[in-house]
């Protein structure tokens, strides 16, 4: 039998070189692609968006509930505000799908970042992978952010600081501009979860965590939006839209629609931990139907006879 | 004959490869991440699905089938209780969503078990698959397998070699359930479900360990398409809090 040494000296080498080589890719996810939303939770949320006054499991502090309560959302035909309501956060606060790529560097083939494409009302992220440091505190914030990255096992986890002044949630509970997020983006197969960690040292007493999920869409999405812009609300030249303290008229609106008691629609840190069911448990009354946003599709009309 | 050590080595390390290389792990001391102790819920989504009872016909984010509909509207938890079936919406469906706090142990080396205080229900998160059939539960039948980076499964921990990080998540199949409820108002999933979880710890920049856990609930006869949701805890040094309560209908 004739052995070629020499050739598999060579396909040693070889084998040898491709495992050291792909070991590092292991570590590593495809996160390029254009995902569809899954809003099965936080539906109303991500879809019309909140109710006005709903603050629950939101760890506001005082002033953060202060703030929210004072917002009118008449303030988004105010240009300064235009853009509020959509902070990097609504990635997974907002109802759209997202478009990932990676833009690499033409030499190497490394990632230098990772682009999370525009909406309509959301600007477009930029995770940069290539080591570069956050920009002094005292640089513009920009609507998306500034984000770094790095790759922890599979999960992309990004970090997001310079965020502008805004809303954590569409209804004016706010962000200060010194809020920052941790986003982690965990891929099992077809499914994409998107899990942000908010915090603000301003207006929560705690971080806001919240999580989104995706899967592929084959339908290629738009990595582009237009500009927000200022919306007409009819507010009258000279006005600031907002509510003086004790008269925001949406105060009930929980508990009229759902029975749910207005110390849990102010929301707080306590709101988001099972002990708060039973501060509330004596105090909540279910109604009988729901009546207003409650989903579901209407069955089909009977078949024609 | 001369071979060099270089094709020795790689030699021997394709044929251990083809051959599946050395006896894998057991589960337990192949995990890539530490799912033990004590996690409380953090309810910072769907509020007034988990946190109240919803109202009746309240079914948003759901992708209900018109036959789901009809039963939902139909939802009487008085009649549940009198059934004994007040557990409906504790099932392996919905339980993670379920405000409280979960135990997660070690049962023995390939078996976890995971614990809810709210409706003091057990899972039990098998390696291997059961020996034979058994009857149907809230929490059915579930087979686990780790999901590691260049290798999916078993009990392995997958490659990596010795300096590699262990990072990784498990992954949860459960069937064989009893009918229960996505929702405590009567939003149904069948006996044919399958809840398909993926289990990843996710470690905070101010140190707190999180745990998510992404549920997929395959259900062609209620859903019109997979209901997924994520759920976040956070890992508690101890068992504060840990208040086993019954199942409830009502609240």
């Amino acid at each position: 039998m004739f052995i070629d040494l020499v050739g598999l000296r060579r396909g040693a080498w070889a084998l040898a070189a491709v495992l050291a080589m792909s070991a590092p890719a292991w570590a590593q996810t495809e996160l390029a692609g254009s995902w569809a939303a899954r809003n099965h939770e936080d539906a109303l949320e991500r879809g019309g968006g909140p109710y006005a006054v709903d603050y629950a499991g939101l760890p506001l502090n005082d002033e953060g509930r202060a703030k929210a309560l004072s917002y009118s959302a008449d303030q988004l035909s105010m240009i300064e505000h235009q853009c509020g309501m959509w902070p990097p956060f609504y990635l997974a606060t907002g109802p759209f799908g997202m478009k990932i790529w990676n833009e690499t560097d033409p030499v190497s083939g490394t990632t230098i970042a990772w682009k999370i494409g525009a909406w309509e009302d959301k600007a477009l992220q930029t995770i940069w992978m290539d080591g570069r440091p956050h920009p002094s505190k005292n640089a513009p914030h920009e609507r998306g952010g500034f984000t770094t990255g790095e790759w922890q096992g599979t999960t992309l986890v990004a970090y997001t600081t310079h965020i502008k002044a805004g809303s954590i949630r569409r209804n004016g509970a706010p962000n200060s501009d010194e809020a920052t997020m941790t986003t982690h983006f965990i891929r099992h197969g077809d499914l994409l979860t998107v899990l942000e960690i908010i915090e603000d040292p301003i207006y929560l007493t705690e971080p806001d965590i919240i999580s989104k999920n995706f899967q592929p869409d084959t339908n290629a999405m738009s990595p582009v939006g237009p500009p927000c812009v200022a919306g007409y609300e009819g507010v009258g030249e000279g006005k600031v839209p907002h509510y003086l303290p004790g008269t925001n008229p949406s105060i009930d609106e929980l508990t009229k629609f759902y029975g749910i008691p207005r110390e849990a629609t102010l929301g707080g840190a306590e709101t988001m931990y099972p002990e708060f069911r039973k501060k509330i448990k004596d105090k909540f009354v279910r109604p009988e139907k729901c009546t207003q946003n409650c989903g579901a599709p209407a069955p089909p009309p009977p078949p024609a006879r | 004959m001369k071979l060099s050590p270089i094709f020795v080595i790689a030699f021997s390390a394709l044929v251990a490869a083809q051959r599946g290389g050395p006896p894998p792990q057991e589960p337990k001391a192949a995990a890539p991440i530490d799912l033990t102790g004590y996690w409380v819920s953090i309810v910072s989504e769907d509020w007034r699905y988990r946190m109240v009872t919803p109202t009746k016909g309240d079914y948003q984010g759901v992708p209900m089938t018109p036959d789901a509909v009809k039963i939902a509207d139909a939802w009487n938890p008085e009649a549940d209780t009198a059934a004994g079936n007040q557990c409906k919406s504790y099932g392996a469906g919905a339980i993670m969503r379920v405000p409280g706090r979960v135990h997660i142990t070690w049962d023995d080396d390939r078996t976890l078990k995971l614990e809810a205080d709210a409706g003091t229900q057990t899972r039990i998160f098998r390696f291997d698959k059961p020996a034979g059939k058994s009857e149907p539960s809230w929490q059915g039948d579930s087979i686990a397998q780790w999901e590691t980076p260049g290798g999916r499964g078993g009990g392995g921990g997958g490659r990596g070699g010795p300096n590699t990080p262990r990072t990784g998540a498990l992954k949860v199949v459960t069937t064989n359930l009893k009918a229960g409820y996505l929702r405590k108002n009567g939003v149904p999933y069948s006996e044919n479900a399958t809840v398909t979880e993926y289990f990843d710890v996710v470690h905070a920049r101010n140190n707190d360990t999180l745990l998510v856990v992404t549920t997929v609930v395959d259900d062609p006869k209620y859903l019109r398409q997979p209901f997924i949701v994520s759920t976040q805890f956070k890992k508690q040094p101890d068992a504060k809090g840990w208040d086993p309560t019954p199942c409830s209908s009502t609240w």
